[in-house]
């Protein structure tokens, strides 16, 4: 199994959630600028948990990703330009404008997607894991999706279908404690979400969500679960979203000691100070990091600015295969 | 390979057999489509395919058609070409986020970047006192959502052929067989059947009709009456496929006979039946001589008791009356 080396995952992890923090930051100002039309759903402070899993992935692998996707896409390899500018509604967008911030996809990554439609996910994982094992290959599908997917019936159906089939495939739960304004302590009545894994035989773990090193190491030794045939793990992390759950939020479900407290555990300042002790990165080092993140995230935005709207012509294109009148 | 004469569930059952011999991404799942006393499935269309092909290929699975179908999407992005068996179509409901929201979109949201070359085989329809939820026509909900095909074959060569094509397709088809028309017998020669391409199962001079499936075998058997009784003949249109749909070859009848009607066993209002009337008024409005008729089911469910069922699905004797309807500007 991959054991989490500091000065590997560790170091290209802060790379990685220092870019995201960044670009995510970005996505009330755009909103603030009406240069994102309806939902953008920003996901910092849950950083770690997209890295994490992320570096414990190959280039065989896929995911299947939610509404509050950008990370999960950026540690995943996105290019930040291409997806801002999917975000955007531009051309240069990984979908030419039509899919925008709830619906990212690259291909060429085994990105299937960030999706409108909470839980959604969770079936196109298990299927790109079952075409795994037909053609025979090692890869593993990661499922992101957060506790109020985790109310949705299509999870049970899951959990027993990769069970039974030994399908290689990753549940991650995000548990961020909150379905858009309802908190899990008024929807979930069994708050051990990791029960329900357990329930259909999935081993199941709980991760601290704000550290990379834990949800690398938990992901890790699900992807070696999957990858030698003995099928589907679940994961909790629990971890939590600082700004609102899209722009425009209020936020009056919460309060700010409470924000304020999750702020404390923040996975990035942890993984900086973890780094700094263990003298893999100096002072100076995470400034420099810090910089190039903005500077990449500047990159992408200016890219994305600049990122023509596509044609009109191009709203018809794409709903069926060539040969077929759309 | 030479032409035999074949039951539909036999027909399909040949093409599954075809594809999963000449396709091997292709697989085979559903509920009780092994196990079950038929050899394969409620109607048998699986028979033996678990035999041949075995369990990795030909997979039961749990009743469970919510993750079914959005699995079978995520395998299709994924370079499967998954063939799920529905039980009946009543039950695709439960499992419409993966099939509207997922397969549909799931080409035009990323722009282009992925093929879901998915079919669900399931089946519609009344005529056997299956009731209220086996035995609906559910076909306009799905021909009416961009990026899905829909293919609604009436005879044994048409189910095998289209199935054929269905499959060859990037796009997720909803192929949905009639119930009460598997145990029919008919020619089949084991050619692919193009989507998009209507068949003229009845020539015909006065009347134009427009019918699928079980109101297509109807419709035949109310157009012989028809011409033997009333001397009108009409000519009977199979579209075979509802998206893409033939409106080029209804057009070109249109113009012959001056006269259309539309038979579907879906519920008329808001059929594709109106549809197909609206469109041909839109664009052949000079050529009709009378005002087109759209039949179709009771805005009902389908009631268990046989003449209750019999009361709110089109029979011959209804369809025989609709027609003569459309030519009273003329006839009467």
């Amino acid at each position: 199994m991959q054991e989490f080396d500091q000065r590997r995952q560790g170091l290209s992890g802060l790379k990685t959630m220092a870019m995201i923090r960044a670009f995510e930051s970005r996505m009330p100002v755009l909103s603030e600028e009406r240069l994102i039309r309806g939902s953008t759903h920003p996901s910092a402070g849950m950083e770690a948990v997209a890295t994490g899993v992320s570096l414990a992935l190959g280039p065989q692998d896929s995911i299947a990703s939610n509404h509050r996707g950008h990370a999960h896409c950026l540690a995943r390899g996105s290019d930040p330009g291409r997806t801002m500018a999917e975000i955007l509604g531009r051309r240069d967008g990984y979908g030419g404008g039509k899919g925008g911030s709830m619906h990212i996809g690259v291909a060429e990554l085994g990105i299937l997607g960030t999706n409108g439609i909470v839980g959604a996910g969770i079936g196109l994982a298990t299927g790109a894991a079952l075409a795994a094992q037909m053609q025979g290959s090692d890869a593993v599908s990661v499922v992101y999706f957060g506790d109020g997917a985790a109310n949705q019936g299509v999870l049970a159906e899951a959990l027993n279908l990769a069970a039974i089939w030994k399908l290689p495939v990753l549940f991650v739960c995000e548990n961020n404690h909150y379905a858009q304004s309802a908190s899990i302590e008024e929807m979930i009545a069994q708050p051990d979400l990791k029960q329900r894994g357990l329930a259909y035989g999935v081993p199941s773990v709980d991760v601290d969500g704000m550290s990379l090193g834990d949800t690398f190491t938990a992901a890790a030794e699900g992807v070696e679960r999957a990858r030698s045939g003995s099928g589907p793990t679940l994961i909790i992390a629990d971890t939590y979203r600082y700004l609102g759950h899209m722009a425009g939020d209020t936020e009056i479900y919460r309060n700010q000691v409470e924000v304020e407290q999750w702020q404390a555990k923040d996975p990035i300042a942890r993984l900086v100070s973890q780094l700094l002790e263990a003298g893999v990165i100096t002072t100076s080092d995470w400034e420099d990091i810090q910089e190039e993140a903005s500077r990449v995230v500047q990159e992408a935005e200016e890219f994305a600015r600049n990122s023509p709207f596509p044609d009109a012509s191009d709203a018809t294109q794409d709903v069926y295969s060539k040969g077929v009148p759309a | 390979m030479t032409t035999k004469n074949l039951t539909t569930w036999r027909a399909l059952n040949t093409a599954l057999k075809d594809i999963l011999q000449e396709t091997p991404e292709s697989l085979v799942m559903g509920e009780d489509i092994t196990t079950w006393g038929t050899g394969g499935g409620i109607y048998g269309v699986t028979r033996k395919l678990f035999d041949e092909f075995g369990a990795e290929r030909v997979r039961d699975t749990p009743i469970s058609e919510e993750v079914l179908i959005s699995t079978a999407v995520g395998a299709a992005m994924r370079g499967s070409r998954p063939i799920l068996e529905i039980m009946y179509s009543d039950f695709t409901l439960l499992g419409f986020d993966g099939i509207i929201n997922q397969a549909a979109k799931s080409r035009y949201m990323f722009g282009g970047q992925f093929d879901c070359p998915l079919v669900i085989r399931t089946n519609g329809g009344s005529g056997v006192g299956k009731a209220g939820q086996h035995s609906q026509s559910l076909e306009t909900l799905f021909a009416h959502i961009p990026g899905l095909e829909v293919a609604v074959p009436a005879t044994p060569a048409d189910a095998y052929g289209l199935l054929r094509t269905a499959e060859r397709s990037s796009n997720p088809t909803i192929f949905l067989e009639h119930k009460n028309l598997y145990y029919d017998k008919g020619a089949v020669d084991f050619e692919p059947v193009p989507f998009g391409r209507a068949r003229v199962a009845r020539e015909g001079t006065d009347l134009t009709v427009v019918a699928t499936q079980q109101m297509l075998t109807r419709s035949l058997a109310a157009a012989e009456r028809l011409q033997a009784e009333h001397g009108i003949n009409a000519e009977v249109i199979d579209p075979r496929t509802l998206y893409p749909f033939d409106m080029e070859t209804v057009l070109g009848s249109v113009r012959k006979t001056r006269h259309l009607m539309v038979a579907h066993e879906a519920v008329r209002d808001y059929g594709w039946g109106a549809e197909v009337s609206s469109s041909v008024v839109e664009q052949a409005w000079e050529e009709l001589d009378a005002p087109p008729v759209r039949l179709g089911s009771a805005r009902t469910p389908i009631p268990y008791s046989e003449p209750l069922e019999s009361a709110v699905v089109p029979g011959v004797d209804e369809i025989l009356t609709a027609m003569r309807k459309v030519r009273t500007a003329i006839a009467a």
